[in-house]
């Protein structure tokens, strides 16, 4: 909104669920306009961060500011991607049905039936949804069912839930878990355009780095009670990597200065970070 | 039949209780019933699969009519109806839950039109009042020795197919595609553990009739699932479970009388579950993981 | 023939069940597809016994029957709301609370049976089967308010109840009060329950709530269509049954109205499975 502020901020952020703290003081600032990876092993909190974002997840300790106002105050300008397993084949909502309540889903009541054939602004809002839907290049199958649509088009109509409403923000946890190689990058292209041209701030948590590292201005890891951020090119390096996972992790620079992370941690799985170690690791954003 | 006399000693209460051949019975039909049914109901609990046990419970009500109208043995009809019935519901959906919306409504529809049927044809008889009230609500001190047999056999048949079963079973309940890659036949262990499913839900429900046979089927299983996430420890426990609920409301309705078998057995499995679950929240307090919403 | 048909039709007992059957048909067939949307139809079954319950209740406490279903229904469903929020929507947590329920309702049979007339007996069947024909005009009002008063509610929550069950997560975090409409939901099928009991019996209602919206969720993927497309089926499977069973006296009208809505269900399924087969 107002360019002064950035798109996020946490001061002194702190989750505890239970008896377990996941992160403890976290400072952490997103630039509006860029396009962040939040990476890290599993279970260490990256989706309870995003959440947090959204009010959906209070902080014990902190505060966090979204373009310098609370969580709720800015939910109309987010829009949020959960990490999810699929839709079962029995959802009967057809995909163009499934991003047009995401324009309106949360108003009470329910639309008037033919509503296009007399309401002008009914039909301004299929000629949205329609174009959202091209944007992602999910037009041939917007009006199947989404239960019968495969885990990538599953994908691409969720992210075009999440654009249908133009927003300032895109938070989306792990994107382009499930989709096979080509659909990756061409997921990634996708969310990095939007990026550029339209100028919205992207957060992706991501299990794979490779194939957006190439659009990325800023990573932040997330390990040991604590993050790490700063450039791509600071960040990733294999003694980071290897000292974040606990294990051998190379960084390789190929002849045409792209990085490339080899012996990708994530494969271990289930890896749990130590706890209770402060935020040795923790740095200002 | 006389009364046995209640004396409040457990031990000689429970020797003229054995000398009553309906008390006897009941227990011995009973024991094996509630066997039966706590470890194919504990399976059926880890495949969520509750709903499709109630309805199949539910269809043993026009099975049973269908017989009286045609003067078959009511066997004939508790099995015939409730393995029909399994066979269309699991027919119609290649999901292996019933957690699916598809077969789910189907679920629900089959179980309204057997209902539909038992009404229709009940309806007709002119002991529509006492026998509804009795196959749904049980005769369960009415059992006699040929059907204690039948039981027995039944019993022993669907234990050994369970043990034969169960562990490939687990795997295409947790994981269908691996137990896939495995070899693992997963469509028709689904179709036959639902037949396992409709053969106990018969013998159960002609002791504690059509409304009851649930009690003995979901809450051993509800429960042991609460205690443990084990899973072999959960099914002993669950038989434990079974055995002990069903004994205890037993027992209670023998002190008294007044209060109907039914209640008292699930209300002795009721209680076995809030209990559990008090138990595993204070066994967990020292290292709560807070529930977030 | 003709003429004794228009009597029948015509006769005050079948226009009470026309108008009570219609308004109950809507609301059952409205709230049946946002029931099979949130696959919580074992709830509802539940529920249905819940009312048995509830009507023995107040037999023995010298209530109104219907009051005593409507407290139960909605109490019983917003118990089930809330704890399907603690621990995770269980369907072995539903069964258990469920079997109690039919024990419970069973002790107040026996004491209900015992303690008063003979009258119990046929009320409890009444309870367990309906009794279409035998409403008053009194009784013919309510359920017509009743449903009127439902559908607006479900209307109000409509859009955001069908956000919520689709994804939970997203709709929260875009600020769909995801606790309140489910407990919103819930009343109204508290209400929708209580109500049909009446119409074909607390057996028999899953079956008037699953088999229209399992039909319709075949037919569309749009919700809202569903959700109309679902409401007709359970209104025409109500005229019918109530049709067939005023010219053939011997088949009680709920048994009618639930073969009726399952021949749907079944058509509907059979149809898909043959244009699936074609395709192929
Ligand atoms: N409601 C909850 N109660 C307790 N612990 C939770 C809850 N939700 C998540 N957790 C735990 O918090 C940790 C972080 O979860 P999450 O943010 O999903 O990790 P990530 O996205 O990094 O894989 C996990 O270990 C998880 O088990
Ligand atoms: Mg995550």
């Amino acid at each position: 909104m107002t360019p002064d502020h950035p798109a996020l901020h946490w001061s002194d952020a702190s989750v505890t669920l239970g008896q377990r703290t996941l992160f403890r003081h976290v400072n952490l600032t997103i630039p509006t306009g860029s396009f962040v990876a939040i990476l890290g092993p599993n279970g260490v909190g990256k989706s309870t961060l995003m959440k947090t974002i959204l009010g959906l997840q209070h902080l014990s300790e902190g505060s966090v500011s979204v373009f310098g106002g609370s969580p709720e105050e800015a939910r109309p300008l987010i829009g949020y991607l959960p990490q999810r397993h699929h839709f079962e084949s029995s959802v009967s909502i057809s995909g163009r049905d499934l991003v047009r309540l995401g324009l309106d889903g949360d108003r009470w009541g329910m639309p008037l039936p033919f509503a296009n054939k007399f309401s002008a602004s009914a039909r301004a809002k299929s000629a949205q949804v329609a174009e959202v839907l091209e944007q992602v290049g999910a037009t041939s199958y917007a009006d199947r069912s989404v239960g019968a649509c495969s885990g990538g088009e599953q994908q691409r109509l969720l992210i075009a839930q999440a654009l249908v409403r133009r927003p300032q923000l895109l938070v989306l946890d792990e994107p382009l878990d499930s989709l096979d190689l080509p659909n990756q990058v061409a997921v990634a292209e996708l969310i990095a355009t939007i990026s550029n041209v339209h100028g919205v701030t992207v957060l992706l948590v991501a299990h794979d780095v490779n194939p957006i590292l190439s659009h990325l201005d800023q990573v932040v890891y997330l390990a040991h009670g604590g993050v790490l951020t700063g450039s791509p090119k600071e960040v990733i390096t294999s003694e980071n990597l290897s000292a974040l996972y606990d294990t051998p992790v190379d960084v390789l620079t190929t002849s045409t200065g792209r990085l490339v992370v080899v012996g990708q941690p994530d494969a271990h799985g289930g890896h749990h970070p130590h706890l209770g170690h402060g935020n040795h690791h923790g740095h200002a954003g | 039949m006389s009364s046995p006399v209640v004396s409040l000693n457990p031990w000689t209460d429970l020797s003229t209780m054995w000398s009553y051949p309906y008390l006897r019975n009941a227990l011995i039909a009973g024991s094996i019933v509630a066997i039966i049914a706590a470890s194919v109901g504990w399976m059926m609990v880890q495949r969520r699969q509750s709903f499709l046990g109630h309805t199949l419970a539910v269809v043993s009500f026009p099975g049973a009519s269908l017989a009286l109208l045609f003067a078959l043995p009511a066997s004939v009809g508790y099995y015939g109806a409730t393995v029909i019935a399994a066979l269309i519901a699991r027919q119609s959906s290649d999901a292996q839950t019933a957690d699916d919306r598809q077969s789910n409504a189907t679920i629900g529809t089959v179980q309204a039109v057997a209902l539909a049927t038992g009404l229709l044809v009940i309806s007709r008889s002119s002991s529509f009042l006492t026998s509804t009230t009795s196959l749904l609500f049980g005769s369960f001190l009415g059992i006699t020795s040929n059907e204690v047999l039948l039981i027995a056999v039944v019993g022993v048949v669907t234990g050994v197919v369970f043990i034969a079963i169960a562990r490939p079973l687990l795997l295409a309940t947790f994981d269908a595609t691996e137990a896939t890659a495995m070899g693992i036949p997963v469509a028709a262990l689904n179709v036959v553990f639902a037949v396992l499913l409709a053969c106990v839900v018969a013998a159960t429900s002609q002791i504690t009739g059509a409304l009851l046979v649930f009690a003995l089927l979901v809450m051993p299983g509800a429960t042991a699932q609460i205690l443990t996430p084990k899973v072999w420890k959960g099914c002993a426990i669950s038989v434990g479970l079974g055995l002990g609920i069903l004994w205890l409301g037993i027992g209670l309705s023998f002190y008294l009388p007044r209060l109907p078998l039914g209640f008292c057995v699930t209300s002795v499995g009721f209680f076995a579950y809030l209990v559990s679950h008090v138990l595993v929240a204070l066994r967990s307090r020292p290292h709560l993981q807070g529930n977030v919403a | 023939m003709t003429a004794s048909l228009s009597t029948t039709l015509l006769a005050p007992f079948m226009v009470n069940a026309f108008i009570a059957g219609t308004a109950i048909a809507l609301l059952t067939g409205a709230v049946g597809s946002m029931l099979v949307l949130r696959v919580e139809l074992f709830t509802a079954d539940a529920l249905s016994h819940v009312a048995f319950t509830g009507a023995m209740a107040a037999l023995l406490l010298g209530l109104v029957t219907g009051v005593g279903l409507l407290i139960a229904c909605i109490s019983a469903a917003v118990v089930l709301a809330l704890l399907g929020r603690r621990i995770g929507r269980s369907d072995a947590a539903i069964g258990t609370f469920f079997a109690w329920i039919l024990g419970l309702g069973t002790l107040l049979l026996s004491l209900a049976s015992t303690s008063s007339s003979g009258s119990t007996g046929t009320s409890s069947i009444t309870v367990l089967f309906g009794s279409l024909f035998s409403l008053s005009s009194t009784g013919t009002w309510l359920a017509v308010i009743g449903s009127t008063l439902g559908l607006i509610a479900l209307g109000i929550v409509l859009r955001p109840l069908i956000y919520s069950s689709i994804d939970a997560s997203i709709a929260q975090a875009r600020g769909v009060p995801v606790v309140g409409v489910s407990i919103a939901f819930a009343v109204i099928v508290g209400c929708a329950t209580a109500l049909s009991v009446q119409a074909v019996g607390a057996l028999l209602f899953v079956g008037l709530v699953a088999a229209p919206a399992g039909a319709a969720m075949r037919a569309t993927t749009n919700p809202f269509a569903t959700t109309a497309l679902s409401m007709g089926l359970s209104v025409a499977a109500v005229w019918t049954g109530l049709f067939l069973s005023g010219m053939i006296p011997s088949v009680p009208p709920s048994a009618a109205i639930i073969l009726v809505a399952a021949a749907f269900f079944g058509t509907a399924k059979l149809s898909e499975s043959l244009v699936a087969r074609r395709a192929r």
